[in-house]
């Protein structure tokens, strides 16, 4: 009550331990979720791995072993070798590097496209919305997976022209979220007040509008890099993404897949790293969707 | 401002819109195509002949191409030509791009739609059950398999079922159609294996056919499965949350009247989106699922296609697929509004 009544000594200090107070009554909520904090460890662990693979990796992930080709697992190759006699385990370790590439490179790109597209057409409405939302609207319509790969076919293949080509894919919902949001506040009190101050449309728009849909925004994001990496490995499964002798996990699966019958860790290891990672990007945006999301939070 | 207009023709302007809006997308659809194939590629006529042509040979793809005209003209003459079929001629086989695709789709859409059937039959009792027991463990447990199906690469999941249930248990048939001594058996009537099968009285090829079948449908039915599960949960989740829910429960109706009749009859139409939607993302689905089961169905074509650098026939088969998930919104969009009573009052509004 007394920060009501009389101001504070020191208005910064407050603010900041009121979001002190904010962000640990958050985690409180987010460790009760016990899928949550396993889909954030999974996620912790991923970069970890990454940060730190030469360390962590036993082998040189592109080291070719000829004795070893095709080694079942063992104390020495712990998940096996491929058809070169390459470790698994090392490519496996290297190969988290990729996926966290290609994520951030297509998460950097699209959020901030959809978000700035979105946030116009809402904010200034008219024939910009028309315009920007029916080509939002082509973009959905078609098949993310395809129009990818259409991209990639055009570009060639590779590891940033396949980022390019998925950030093409994913920013219509970046957009659609925003001029949900920038509709909405587009004429509240608070947006009209800073506009009769004299602020501008783009001031408005990057300080007033996009910041209220940061928290979807964030939920929607975790839920893309799972699909981002699903994709990814698709393309390299297909052999448009990254390319030989890179230890990407979709094209590990690839190579291994002519020898699924007799050799199956070759294909089936990749697999299963590429389902957890997913997975641990999945149970984390379930819970921080439950925790951030106005929508439900208002039902509750 | 159309309030006064007499109601026939309310329905007409309204129906001229949404007609409108499904025109632009499928122009704007083909102007990505067109971006793709004709401005993305430094040189498109390379991309067709090769480094190694001969001027001869570049300069006739140059004109064939028409890359001699301004762009616009070229993009006019584009559609022009989608319209009347012309997706172009396939530089792996020779035939025209949409024959290829005609010839391809069936077993594709055969394949996506019995995966549809088992999406529908698991999913959407999944997601009733899991709204029902909200929070309760049949509620996490179906949330988990869900999240399994959203989580794990289906291609994956393919060499991964094709190696336990075909070379260790030997439960079902390996990639293709059918078995190689069955090809060519059955005549060619509608694409559809079974419906032929079936329609030449050839059993054996029929249930050959299915123990072929079964695993790729099942995994495109569980990734359906997944989407639907979820959707409905959410849907069934709102709709158990409202007054009315309460007043039936209120008046002594069973359990099973609440959810199934009441609950369900009022989610089942935002489901029907969900289910059309679904349907398109099968189609999809089955570009990796075609690659690994050998299917031959516009996944597999496509795929061959990018390794022969026949962009006509990717672009056509990305084309035709962008076509039928637009077609499959505008289905829905009717389908919503022949269902719901209320949709129909607001456009007599």
């Amino acid at each position: 009550m007394t920060l009501l009544t009389e101001p504070a000594a020191d208005p910064k200090a407050a603010i900041r331990a009121a979001r002190w107070k904010e962000f640990r009554s958050f985690a409180r909520r987010f460790f009760r979720n016990p899928l949550g904090v396993v889909g954030l460890f999974i996620v912790l662990v991923l970069i970890f791995v990454a940060a730190f693979a030469p360390w962590i990796a036993t082998h040189d992930p592109y080291m070719p072993t000829l004795t070893a080709r095709l080694a079942a697992p063992s104390a020495e190759w712990w998940f096996g070798a491929d058809e070169l006699g390459r470790d698994i385990y090392s490519r496996l370790v290297h190969g988290s590097r990729l996926t966290l590439l290609i994520v951030a490179l297509v998460i950097v790109t699209s959020a901030p496209l959809g978000l700035i597209i979105g946030a116009v057409a809402g904010t200034r409405g008219g024939w910009i919305d028309a315009v920007f939302m029916r080509i939002t609207d082509v973009f959905l319509a078609i098949p993310k997976l395809l129009l990818a790969l259409a991209f990639v076919a055009a570009l060639g293949p590779g590891i940033v022209n396949a980022a390019l080509a998925i950030t093409l894919t994913a920013w219509p919902p970046y957009a659609r979220l925003a001029r949900a949001e920038a509709m909405v506040v587009r004429n509240s009190d608070y947006v009209n007040a800073v506009r009769l101050a004299g602020a501008s449309e783009f001031r408005i728009i990057v300080f007033h509008v996009i910041p209220m849909c940061l928290s979807s925004v964030i939920v929607r994001m975790t839920f893309d890099m799972a699909g981002i990496i699903l994709t990814a490995a698709g393309l390299g499964f297909i052999g448009l993404g990254a390319q030989p002798p890179l230890p990407e996990w979709g094209a590990m699966i690839s190579t291994g897949r002519k020898f699924i019958f007799d050799q199956w860790w070759v294909a089936t290891v990749p697999g299963i790293a590429i389902f957890t990672v997913s997975l641990g990007f999945n149970l984390l945006g379930d819970a921080l969707r439950d925790l951030l999301d106005p929508h439900l939070r208002q039902r509750k | 401002m159309t309030d006064n207009l007499p109601r026939p023709l309310r329905l007409l302007l309204g129906f001229a819109s949404w007609l409108l809006t499904v025109a632009i997308t499928l122009v704007g659809l083909a102007s990505l195509t067109f971006f793709i194939g004709r401005v993305l590629p430094i040189d498109p006529v390379l991309a067709i002949v090769g480094e190694k042509a001969l001027p001869e040979v570049y300069d006739r793809v140059y004109l064939e191409l028409g890359l001699d005209k301004p762009i616009w003209q070229q993009f006019i003459e584009y559609l022009g030509k989608l319209l009347r079929g012309d997706f172009g001629i396939s530089y792996s086989t020779n035939r025209p791009v949409f024959t290829d695709l005609l010839s391809f789709f069936p077993a594709t859409l055969e394949l996506a739609t019995i995966g549809l059937v088992i999406g529908v039959a698991l999913g959407v009792p999944m997601g009733v059950a899991s709204a029902y027991w909200h929070e309760k463990w049949p509620d996490h447990l179906i949330r988990v398999i869900g999240l399994i199906g959203y989580s794990v690469p289906i291609f994956w999941l393919g060499l991964v079922g094709l190696f336990v249930f075909y070379y260790k248990l030997g439960w079902v048939s390996g990639p293709g159609q059918v078995d190689v001594f069955f090809t060519g058996i059955v005549p060619r009537i509608t694409g559809f294996i079974l419906v032929d099968a079936a329609i030449a009285g050839e059993w054996e090829v029929f249930w050959n056919a299915v123990s072929h079948m079964i695993l790729p449908a099942v995994l495109i039915g569980y990734f359906s499965l997944a989407y639907i599960s979820r959707m409905t949960r959410s849907v069934m989740l709102d709709q158990l949350s409202r007054e009315y829910v309460l007043t039936a429960r209120l008046k002594g109706a069973s359990e099973f009247t609440v959810v199934v009749r009441h609950a369900l009859g009022n989610a089942a139409i935002p489901l029907v989106t969900v289910i059309a939607l679904s349907y398109g993302g099968l189609l999809e689905g089955s570009v990796l699922v075609e690659t690994i089961f050998a299917w031959p169905g516009i996944g597999n074509y496509l795929y061959s296609s990018l390794f022969a650098a026949d962009m006509n026939a990717v672009l056509g088969g990305t084309l035709l697929v962008g076509i039928v998930f637009v077609l499959l919104n505008m289905l829905s969009d009717v389908l919503y509004a022949a269902l719901d009573p209320r949709s129909r009052s607001l456009a007599n509004k």
